[in-house]
């Protein structure tokens, strides 16, 4: 049967009666068993489910029904999304054993469209981290390297992709969450513009930044993987209600004509050589195919990381006040209410967690509100003001993904080294923009660099046709 | 309402001489939406525990709030209806551990709600400010188990999410009232008003309606604010009364001995009569309010507003006035007619031809239970029948009555009846015949001694099966004395 | 802002967090957010009084549903994810005072 690195071509051949869904499952699931002891990217295994959308997709394909475009396809899903009657943890403690009543609407979307959900993966403990360590369950290793970091918060996504467990994984991305660990684990991650992808069912880390998206081996197969799972939900107040264009369709126009600026903020201090050589090549390439290429300054994205400190950590602290032992999750038993509330969040709620939720709660604080959660939103408008002014002479930007290849386990212990990671990422998620993260060689170490493509709000189709072509150039390199 | 105008006695109310109360309040009013703010569920009271819940409403991992429009749109009625400016509003997160709250945080508006600066108008004239009506979600319910259902000696609170999410709105009112009986006729006015535009059933002992009292003191001719409890728990206009007037004088108490009163929220102890303390002011959570992100804002436009304002029914105020204008008297006097929903009724049958103050009369009295299959012009025709003598009072209200339970026309209902009025000559005889038999009462009505013309008038009833009207009967004996 | 962040302070918000530290914690918790608190302060360099905040990135408004009933999740599948329940309702130990 074919391989389990395409989506597209496992689907037609799904279609065309050349395999089924079931043995496409089967071979998912057997990739899984042989090795991910050692890379740790799944928390649970739906495999009734699993089963019972396989036969419904073959029971399809054999009727000649018309299938979606991910028939067959299996997918693994970031355990922070959640599924009627299977697991949804966040990687936490605090939610062990809970199994929603409800699906979230990508599910719905996803299984719609074919795909079979075989797992739920690794994260950092709501989302919050960017190596994937702080996790209640145990840490994801990169499957490319097992000694390193898979990056983060959707390290087990990544991993599940890169491994080739599955060709297409969903994450979610509040401030480099899919890009930084598909740019370590060498794969596509595309974080979409916020309100492209309905966040209800995703758990919220910060509301208005979290946004879904794919992880894929191609640009391609990520490009459907995103058209399935867009478009305007009315559970989701802040979704976009505007029809979206579709992305496949323009996927190989080329980028002839295109203006491109490489954002100058983002090619300094703090990013690694060899990153900062393939972001160069990548744009030497993407002249090559036809684009201009010029530097452009955004000065305001260096305040973007001390911004998104106070804005995603103070959105989290109320959003993770939920988990208080009344209605679902752990309960650690108390002598009065509020003491059985402070047993269950100080047990179920690792260190990571608890730092954002203070850190959060001090920035929203009466006396401290205008200082630090106010004065971090204006930062968020001027950032989206300058990106605006960079479009009036540029269609897309581009910079490093990453300062850094996949870092070893361990290596950053100390929380503002790991905030640092994303310092490329955070603009995008703070503006609202989407932006792709797209595998370009490797670094001095052998392991893959990624590069970020950044487009204006809702040009994923711009923004795709170029992570194409980069894709393509990424080929003939050395 | 029926009790506005009774309840606590004015000498109960009064703080002691040279001092005055300062009342704001500030009412929930549960809209009557079919569904709850933010997502689908119905909004229900009295259903089994936990049967109207979702993932939103719960506040399950991953749920999002999406705003009910009829919400916005009986929160934008009640505003324009309390003469408010409505503006852009925009939700935040208050945010607060409790059980009964399923995110741990409620949704309401806080710096920007959807209403701004009205006032409520009494039927007595005097104008009670309004600073804000907000839309907020409701809490869960909690029950308290063990220490005879008193929270402080508890075993353990069970938790119901049914009326968890549903839409609120706060009418929050200035400190503009200065005894108990103008925060009576508030409540009661704001009832009247949430009823007529059919925003809210109000109804107190469900709790579809829920007064705070804030309650503070002050030297009379002073206008400082000097420190306020907020009273809970409050749960008929009767309770209201008595509670604020408990607080003041507790109030007076203290600052007559030199000492002040604890700013904290109180409750109303119905059967002790008496307030209670209840949470320190002092140790006020810091709610950390801000935007809920999960919620654009809402911005009705000028024709959002126009529409409102175009729907809006005919409210009490105007109501008042218009009756009062046709029956000649001051709104005041019509109140209960207004409250009844009759007005319509009363004005057309003056329109008809009716007496006013006559009309006003039977709707007062004798329409305790509404009008039933009575028409306008029917009343008009009973009334004109009352004035012209042709039917006693007694067979009026009789043919009312069956007017009322039936329908039909006076006349030939009083026909059917055998009513008809008595012809002076007949009353003249029974007269004479009476004077025959009780020579000394006649001897004293004829000196002057008013109190024994109801002896005769009873009598004469008596006679005729109460057919006699009472008035000719009256005429006859003032001109027999006189002649 | 001063960038930094007292071990009070630090206590404070926990407490308000409803979190329990101990004093090891506390500690290392109070240097942690000084540093986060201090990369905050790049902020202060920023003149952004003619800047409005921006709450969401993509400016909506007026969003709303239909005011129709949809139905309801089935009670026992809720309950049987509560930690404890009873007679249909959720039962939690016995709360301290009334809501604020």
């Amino acid at each position: 049967m074919t391989g389990l690195r395409s989506a597209a071509s496992l689907a037609a051949s799904i279609q065309s009666g050349d395999t089924s869904a079931a043995d496409a499952l089967a071979a998912s699931q057997a990739a899984i068993a042989a090795r991910d002891d050692e890379v740790r990217a799944f928390l649970h295994l739906t495999d009734e489910r699993a089963a019972e959308q396989a036969a419904a997709v073959d029971a399809a394909v054999t009727a000649g029904e018309t299938v979606g475009p991910l028939a067959g396809v299996p997918i693994a899903l970031k355990d922070n999304m959640c599924t009627r009657g299977a697991p949804t943890t966040c990687s936490s403690k605090i939610l062990e054993g809970w199994h929603p009543p409800y699906d979230a609407t990508v599910v719905e979307r996803l299984e719609a469209a074919g795909a079979v959900v075989v797992g739920k993966t690794n994260l950092d403990e709501f989302a919050m981290g960017s190596s994937t360590e702080n996790s209640a369950y145990g840490a994801t290793r990169n499957p490319l390297d097992t000694t390193r970091v898979p990056g983060g918060s959707s390290g087990g996504s990544a991993a599940a992709v890169a491994a080739e467990y599955v060709p297409l994984s969903l994450g979610s991305d509040t401030g480099g969450s899919i890009r930084q660990p598909a740019s370590l684990c060498g794969v596509v991650g595309v974080k979409p513009t916020y309100g492209a992808v309905s966040r209800y069912g995703l758990i919220a880390f910060a509301s208005s930044l979290d946004q879904i998206g794919p992880f894929a081996h191609t640009v391609g197969d990520a490009a459907i993987c995103f058209d399935v799972i867009s478009g305007h939900d009315p559970l989701d107040a802040t979704s976009i209600p505007e029809a979206l264009t579709p992305t496949v369709p323009t996927l190989d126009d080329g980028v002839e004509g295109l203006r491109i600026g490489i954002v100058s903020e983002l090619m300094g201090e703090g990013i690694d050589a060899d990153v900062l050589r393939r972001t160069e090549e990548a744009a030497e390439a993407l002249a090559a195919a036809g684009a201009t290429v010029d530097t452009v300054s955004v000065p305001a994205t260096i305040y973007g990381l001390a911004a998104y400190y106070l804005i995603a950590p103070a959105e989290a602290s109320s959003n993770l006040a939920r988990y208080d032992g009344v209605r679902y999750g752990q309960r650690v038993d108390g002598a009065n209410v509020a003491t059985m509330n402070t047993n269950t969040r100080s047990a179920g709620f690792g260190d990571e967690v608890k730092r954002r939720i203070m850190l959060g709660t001090y920035a929203l604080s009466s006396g401290y509100y205008d200082a630090y959660y106010g004065k971090a939103q204006r930062v968020r408008t001027l950032i989206s003001d300058e990106f605006a002014a960079a479009y009036e002479n540029f269609d897309l930007l581009l910079s490093p993904t990453s300062p850094s290849t996949a870092f070893e386990l361990g290596a950053k212990s100390d929380p503002m080294a790991l905030y640092m990671c994303d310092v490329c990422t955070i603009p995008s998620n703070l503006a609202g923009h989407p932006s792709i993260s797209v595998p370009f060689g490797t670094g001095d170490d052998g392991l893959p660099v990624g590069v970020q493509v950044l487009a204006p709000m809702l040009q994923e189709p711009l923004m795709f046709r170029a992570a194409q072509a980069l894709e393509t150039a990424a080929g003939g390199l050395a | 309402m029926s009790d506005s105008a009774n309840g606590t006695g004015a000498d109960m109310s009064a703080v002691p001489e040279g001092w005055e109360m300062v009342i704001g309040l500030e009412v929930h009013v549960e809209l009557a939406t079919n569904t709850k703010l933010f997502c689908g569920c119905a909004n229900q009271f009295g259903d089994e525990p936990n049967t109207n819940i979702c993932p939103v409403c719960l506040g399950l991992p991953g749920s999002l709030p999406v705003v009910n429009a009829q919400a916005v749109e009986y929160a934008m009625t009640l505003g324009r209806a309390l003469g408010c400016s409505v503006e852009p509003g925009i939700f935040a997160r208050k945010n607060y551990f409790y059980p009964d709250m399923p995110k741990d945080y409620q949704i309401s508006q806080y710096e920007e709600p959807t209403n701004e600066n009205g006032s409520i108008r009494l039927p007595d004239g005097r104008v009670i400010g309004i600073e804000r009506a907000h839309i907020e979600e409701d809490t869960g319910k909690s029950t308290h188990l063990g220490g005879g259902g008193r929270i402080h000696d508890a075993t353990a609170t069970l938790v119901d999410y049914n009326r968890a999410g549903v839409p609120l709105v706060e009418v929050v009112s200035r400190p503009d009232m200065h005894d108990a009986e103008a925060a009576r006729l508030y409540v009661s006015e704001l009832r009247d008003i949430l009823l007529a535009t059919g925003v809210s059933d109000a109804r107190m002992e469900e709790g579809s309606m829920r007064v705070d009292a804030n309650v503070s003191v002050r030297p009379t001719g002073s206008d400082e604010l000097r420190t306020r409890c907020e009273i809970k728990n409050i749960n008929s206009l009767r309770s209201l009364g008595r509670a604020i007037n408990y607080e003041a004088r507790r109030h007076v108490d203290l600052w007559t001995n030199g000492e002040a009163p604890r700013q904290e929220t109180r409750h109303w102890d119905e059967d002790g009569g008496r307030t209670t303390s209840g949470r320190s002011k002092e140790d006020a959570e810091d709610y950390r309010y801000f935007a809920c992100p999960d919620l654009p804002p809402l911005s009705p436009s000028d024709a959002d507003i126009a529409a409102i304002d175009a729907a809006m029914p005919a409210l009490p105020a105007a109501r008042r006035a218009a009756l009062a204008e046709a029956v000649g008297v001051e709104p005041a006097a019509v109140m209960l007619a207004v409250e009844r929903g009759l007005d319509g009724l009363a004005l057309d049958a003056i329109a008809a031809g009716a007496d006013g103050a006559t009309v006003l009369k039977h709707v007062d009295q004798n329409l305790h239970e509404g009008a039933g299959a009575l028409t306008a012009d029917g009343l008009a025709a009973l009334v004109t029948m009352e004035s012209d003598g042709a039917l006693s009072a007694t067979q009026v209200k009789t043919v009312l009555a069956e007017m009322v339970a039936s329908g039909g026309d006076p006349a030939s209902i009083a026909g059917s009846m055998g009513f008809e009025a008595m012809d002076t000559g007949e009353l003249d005889g029974l007269l004479d015949q009476l004077i025959v038999d009780n020579p000394d009462e006649w001897g004293r009505f004829v000196e002057g001694d008013r109190k024994v013309q109801g002896f005769f008038v009873g009598q004469i009833m008596k006679a005729t099966q109460g057919k006699a009207d009472g008035k000719v009967v009256n005429q006859l004996m003032t001109q027999r004395a006189q002649g | 802002m001063s960038g930094e962040i007292s071990r009070d302070e630090v206590a404070h918000v926990a407490s308000l967090a409803r979190l329990r530290l101990t004093d090891d914690e506390l500690t290392t918790f109070t240097d942690q957010l000084c540093v986060v608190l201090e990369t905050a302060a790049q902020l202060n360099a920023l003149d952004l009084d003619d800047v409005e905040p921006m709450a969401q990135p993509y400016p909506l408004s007026n969003v709303l549903r239909p005011d129709v009933v949809v139905e309801s999740l089935d009670r026992d599948e809720v309950l049987s994810q509560a930690p404890a329940a009873e007679d249909g309702r959720f039962r939690v130990p016995p709360a301290l005072g009334e809501a604020p």
